[in-house]
């Protein structure tokens, strides 16, 4: 279980949360909206264990995650604005180095399923950097097919997707959260999921304090 | 009892101690200064060996002594402000920066000008000097990434951080260049000691005392001003600004 | 934990050995920054014979800090730091798999080219051999304390100026004891001390360092 709370962030001059507070139960997802510039992706970064707020806590299975940071991020999935996918090395060279940064485990066969699940099948030793924008980011959302993890924190993962794409994406999610598992996401697209498990907030443009 | 120390370790509350106590330290500076200067540089008699020329070590040694203490007390603020999280003392080691590399500067430039009499030359790499040429050069490297980062926050860990690596340096580089001076250059002309009358050694004391004072004035006075531009949205500034009559005009 | 670090290591050499053009430039620096000095200071044999140790060091500490704004940075832009960042992996482990792997693409070129610089400034038989051994020994501590530089001023504008300024000051002891080491076996002297010396430096470099750089990455990546 995830609990986030009193959180408080500024960034420059702005104040952008202001004591914000949720829990995130398994099996549940969490839509954060809000205006651009509102600090969902602090929110997220927050969460994920890359930014740190001003004040506030975020405790996961009741403890701070400050005090098990290695075991936390074993068990956290995060996907930001950027990919993650390194242009030099080939679409299966990433899925390796990042099967061993998750600790996921999975072999060779794995790997290679997850791309050809992705739609990236014929383009495993292809330069990253060769492919086009949706598949770069393709072979980036692969490690939602490799993980474990158990929390996925995901901004804007339908972003420079196409239908079927995000149809797959839709389809993981579901069956993560049917696993027990948690999403935190961001996304201005509606989210094609089915209502029960899903719940929002919105953060506020509060601007200056 | 550690309440107290907690209380005041938040800036709101920091601020208007720190202006109370500026005077404290200030207006004894000025008066040990001035007492320092006017014994050192005309009631005590001209030394026999280098004449006049010697009383310019009653700035440089302080100069130097406190360019070397500020530097240690940065890593000490920065650490403090790592592990408890402070931000009063991360805003420390940022105000006691510039003093550090005045006080730096002026042990150089002192030295240079005894160097024209005592050495014949302004510049010899004897190894205090060399020393505290690279000291100034950390303190350039930590002002100047301060001043690179624009998220205030960033700035101050990053800096911290580099305050904290270059302080476990520090030790290391004035054990390479005082090696490194003995290798090239035999000994160089150090003040002996046993020479250095009483009279001497006290006024080294009040100036080096006045320097201690000044520096923790001048420190108070810029974390006060650091503290108004990082809590400038805070509700307090706000109030203060209102109370005191139009800060900005 | 060694997985890991074997990970990392396979593939920053293989990201290296991508972009050869990288490492060469780095290396021809070193070599046109040491051959510049005799045409400034004059050919006289004695003369490059003593200045040759310092020179030679000066343009390989010159030549390390040229690659180090790579270090982090690539990975930065891309997005593939973040998620090293929040592996479940020790930060340290993985910084310090890629700086050693920096000092292999980057630091050993150097001190394997070193013996034909030697030769330039009339540095024969046991003196550029000794020269050879302090590269050795001290680029590490170049890579190492370059690489907290490197962390810090991770996508800053002018990053390269900025790691310059803050890590030429720190290099001043190997800078010493690597030079000095060979000026000294020339004189006849011992050189054991020096060599305890830096080898006591790399010591705590190893230990330190990648602390503070996971430290400073952390900062940095906000």
């Amino acid at each position: 279980m995830l609990q986030v709370s009193g959180l408080f962030c500024e960034r420059g001059d702005r104040q952008l949360l202001n004591g914000l507070g949720f829990t995130l139960e398994p099996g549940k997802l969490l839509h954060v909206r809000g205006a651009n510039g509102a600090g969902k992706t602090s929110l997220l970064r927050i969460v994920a264990g890359l930014l740190l707020p001003t004040a506030g806590e975020v405790c996961w299975r009741g403890k701070p995650v400050k005090q098990q940071r290695e075991e936390y991020h074993g068990e956290l999935l995060y996907l930001g604005h950027l990919d993650g996918v390194k242009g030099d090395l080939s679409s299966i060279e990433n899925l390796r180095i990042d099967n061993e940064l998750l600790g996921a485990n999975a072999d060779e066969a794995t790997l290679v399923a997850a791309l050809e699940k992705i739609g990236l099948r014929g383009f495993e030793d292809i330069f990253a950097k060769q492919l086009s924008q949706g598949q770069h980011r393709r072979v980036g959302l692969c490690r939602l097919l490799m993980s474990q993890a158990k929390l996925w924190v995901l901004d804007e993962p339908f972003n420079a997707l196409d239908v079927k794409a995000v149809k797959l994406l839709a389809s993981l999610i579901e069956a993560h959260l049917e696993r027990g598992g948690m999403t935190l996401l961001t996304t201005h697209q509606d989210v094609p999921l089915s209502g029960a498990r899903v719940s929002e907030i919105t953060l506020g443009q509060t601007g200056r304090r | 009892m550690n309440i107290n120390w907690f209380k005041y370790a938040s800036p709101a509350s920091f601020y208007p101690l720190a202006g109370k106590m500026i005077p404290w330290f200030a207006i004894p500076a000025g008066i040990l200064a001035f007492i320092g200067l006017v014994m050192g540089l005309f009631v005590l008699p001209p030394d026999f060996k280098q004449g006049e020329s010697y009383r310019i070590i009653f700035i440089h040694v302080p100069a130097a002594w406190m360019s070397m203490v500020i530097y240690l007390a940065m890593a000490f603020w920065a650490i403090v402000g790592m592990v408890w999280n402070s931000r009063l003392s991360a805003m420390m080691a940022i105000a006691l920066a510039p003093t550090g590399a005045m006080f730096c500067f002026l042990a150089l430039w002192t030295g240079a000008l005894w160097g024209k009499p005592t050495w014949g030359t302004y510049w010899v790499w004897d190894a205090r000097l060399t020393t505290q040429l690279i000291l100034l050069f950390m303190y350039l490297g930590y002002m100047a990434l301060h001043a690179a980062i624009e998220d205030p926050r960033r700035a101050a860990r990053a800096s911290g951080l580099l305050a904290i690596v270059g302080a476990f340096n520090v030790p290391i580089i004035y054990f390479s260049v005082q090696w490194w001076n003995t290798l090239h250059q035999g000994a160089s002309i150090t003040p002996n000691k046993s020479e250095m009358a009483a009279s001497m050694a006290s006024v080294m004391l009040i100036m080096a005392v006045a320097a201690w004072l000044y520096a923790i004035a001048v420190a108070l006075k810029r974390v006060r001003c650091e503290i108004l531009d990082r809590e400038r949205h805070a509700s307090w500034v706000a109030e203060l600004v209102t109370k005191t009559g139009q800060v900005h005009g | 934990m060694t997985v890991i670090f074997r990970t990392i290591l396979v593939r920053e050499l293989t990201l290296g050995l991508r972009r050869k053009a990288d490492m060469l430039m780095t290396l021809f620096f070193c070599v046109i920054v040491a051959s510049m000095f005799p045409l400034a200071v004059g050919p006289e044999t004695e003369l490059l014979r003593t200045m040759g140790p310092g020179i030679i060091w000066v343009a390989a500490l010159l030549a390390s800090l040229l690659s180090l704004e790579r270090l982090f940075g690539g990975d930065y832009a891309d997005g593939t730091l973040e998620q090293m960042v929040i592996s479940s992996h020790p930060l340290a482990m993985i910084v310090f798999a890629k700086v050693v792997a920096h000092w292999l693409l980057a630091g050993l070129p150097l001190v394997l080219i070193s013996p034909l610089l030697a030769l330039q400034y009339g540095l024969d038989g046991d003196e550029g051999l000794i020269l050879v051994a302090t590269l050795l020994i001290g680029t590490p501590i170049l890579s190492l304390l370059g690489a907290v530089g490197a962390a810090l001023t991770l996508g800053l504008r002018g990053g390269g100026v900025l790691i310059s300024l803050l890590v030429l000051p720190l290099f001043v002891p190997v800078l010493i004891f690597g030079s000095a080491a060979v000026d000294d076996a020339a004189a006849g002297l011992s050189i054991e001390g020096h060599f305890s010396l830096l080898g006591a430096m790399l010591i705590a470099a190893l230990i330190l360092t990648p602390w503070a750089i996971a430290s400073a990455l952390r900062i940095s990546i906000e």
